[in-house]
């Protein structure tokens, strides 16, 4: 692991002072951090943090009342989740969501969409450019599948498959898009030892071959340790931590909020 | 014993004495079958891409088909109207993803479903506003549809083929090798069934909810504007024309509602099955055994397949 503050990397996203809320709910309160290149950046904190609702305003799911993100170095206003795609952000989520009735290979092919652009007229007649277009990439989206090791569950419906499997093909599909920025919603829940230790496998193996920077909520803290160059902690909308990983175990606020404070 | 016999045996003996008049029969359900396929490919299309019932179906078969020949009667050419009426289907596509689809995204199926609803009575009352409420004739002849009749001997009989039933069989299959291809072999119809399945995986991996929207309800159109054509042909083209949608419920229970193969061949099932029972086994009945057959048809194939003959297999884990 590189210490960055040492060498420090450029920033790829940066949050400021952003606030949610839903009615009279405060779900994000005045946070701000940033992702830089290439690390794996991991968004912790107890149930009700606001870590699922900071990376719904990442891939623009969610828009903020107040606050700004940077991205790639430009501000942006508002923004739907088809511009993230089309930037560069891709995302698994904490319920697995799958397209349940296809099969694991179509679900991958999905996330090529944005790459393919050869119009209808072709796309009918599954001819000319149109046909080598599918070819390049169902070629890509092979190599995924062989990155992952899925090569066997190829043609079944996913809905049909076990629970880690199908957080595999999640994966895959999110790879599919060739994201700069890769968004990780839990994704060992539910998970048993092995399936954790071969998915943290591959989280490592997608930053190292791919580059790809990735933010990831985790609440098995072994793995988020192992995992990620740096962390950052939210508890009830606000920040409360920033750092390494050795820095915030030892931070009195990251104790505090998660085993309670003494009254 | 003599009920069972004219049940169980009369009409098959009469089938064997008249073989000219059975293969008439056939092909007469044949072709009901291809125009309740039409009919049902449209509902297919929209709830395959939204998981979404279209009550409005009915009504845009109407719309469409009122509005072709509302141009011609202003004076447009056939084939400039057509072209007219497939601009005003898009038209419609864009309305209905604008106004009705893009505020209740995420919403429970029901509530859409409630949505195509007032969708129909809208079109109901514009189409009456627009039009007036009565019945006009296709302009078949116009659009250089064939008419008359092969007369064919076969069983030292006739049987005698329509040619406008003839064209309808040849689009319709047209058609539904078309959107087959179209759905299961493309990056659209990839995306299509994509967000059929969930709309926030479907917006994470980029795929536009608007733009697949307008594509799917642009297509249900172009069908709905067949379907009038055809339909319009053989009666005329009023607002009670938009029944034929309930025509086309036993043939989605049956072919399954996420199956464009299933509609044709639940279309074909229906079609036949009501004509053959309408003509051997009708007169034991009394008649009017046309209005509910396709309703019991549909029902004893429901026994056992609940997911229709060609729906997707449904896949639960427990």
């Amino acid at each position: 692991m590189t210490a960055p503050e040492v060498k420090p990397r450029d920033v790829l996203l940066s949050v400021e002072n952003v606030s949610l809320s839903f009615g009279g709910v405060k779900a994000i309160s005045g946070v701000s951090f940033d992702i830089r290149k290439g690390e794996i950046r991991a968004i912790i904190g107890p149930n009700g943090a606001g870590k699922t609702s900071m990376l719904n305003v990442i891939n623009g799911f969610y828009q903020p009342q107040k606050g700004t993100i940077t991205f790639k170095g430009e501000p942006r206003t508002k923004m739907r989740p088809h511009d993230a795609a089309t930037g560069g952000i891709a995302r698994t989520f904490q319920n697995v969501a799958l397209f349940r009735g296809m099969s694991a290979l179509d679900n991958i092919m999905a996330g090529r969409s944005l790459k393919m652009n050869k119009n209808l007229f072709w796309q009918l007649l599954r001819y000319g450019p149109a046909m080598k277009e599918e070819v390049a990439h169902r070629r890509h989206v092979e190599d995924i599948i062989d990155f992952l090791k899925i090569q066997e569950i190829r043609r079944t419906p996913v809905a049909r498959l076990p629970y880690g499997l199908q957080k595999r093909v999640e994966l895959g599909r999110a790879l599919a898009m060739e994201p700069e920025l890769l968004l990780l919603d839990e994704p060992m829940a539910g998970m048993n030892l092995e399936e954790k230790e071969d998915m943290s496998r591959f989280i490592l193996d997608v930053n190292d071959h791919y580059g790809t920077t990735i933010a990831l909520i985790e609440h098995d803290m072994g793995v988020v340790m192992d995992l990620s160059d740096r962390v950052v902690v939210l508890d009830h909308g606000l920040k409360i931590a920033d750092g390494t990983p050795a820095e915030v175990m030892k931070n009195q606020n990251v104790i505090d909020a998660y085993l309670g404070v003494a009254h | 014993m003599d009920l069972a016999y004219k049940i169980l045996i009369d009409p098959f003996m009469q089938m064997g004495s008249a073989p000219d008049l059975l293969v008439q029969t056939l092909w007469e359900g044949l072709v009901a079958g291809v125009l309740y396929s039409l009919i049902a490919l449209g509902f297919v299309l929209i709830f395959k891409a939204s998981g979404v019932f279209n009550f409005a179906q009915g009504i845009m078969v109407v719309f469409a088909a009122l509005t072709l020949v509302g141009f011609h009667q202003l004076g447009v050419p056939a084939f400039l109207a057509l072209g007219l009426t497939i601009t005003v289907m898009l038209g419609l596509a864009f309305t209905v993803e604008r106004v009705m689809l893009r505020p209740l995204v995420n919403q429970p199926d029901i509530i859409l479903f409630m949505a195509t609803f007032g969708l129909t009575y809208f079109l109901i009352g514009f189409g009456e506003f627009v039009f007036g409420g009565n019945p006009k004739k296709m302009i078949t002849a116009d659009l250089y549809l064939p008419s008359g009749a092969y007369d064919i001997k076969m069983f030292g009989g006739f049987v005698s083929l329509q040619k406008i039933d003839i064209a309808a069989a040849v689009i319709v299959s047209i058609m539904v090798v078309v959107l087959a291809i179209f759905f299961q072999k493309t990056r659209i119809g990839r995306a299509l069934r994509a967000v059929a399945d969930s709309h926030k995986a479907a917006l994470s991996v980029g795929i536009s909810l608007n733009q697949i929207w307008v594509v799917v309800w642009f297509a249900a159109g172009i069908v709905a504007l067949v379907t009038g054509i055809m339909w319009g042909a053989r009666s005329e083209v009023s607002f009670s024309l938009q029944i034929i949608a309930l025509k086309a419920l036993p043939v989605l229970i049956l072919g399954g509602f996420t199956s464009i193969p299933g509609a044709i061949v639940g279309g074909l099932i229906i079609g036949i099955g009501e004509k053959l029972g309408e003509f051997y086994w009708g007169p034991l009945l009394g008649s009017g055994i046309e209005s509910w057959l396709a309703y019991v048809i549909a029902l004893i194939f429901l026994l056992f397949r609940p997911q229709g003959l060609f729906g997707d297999k449904i896949i639960e884990r427990i």
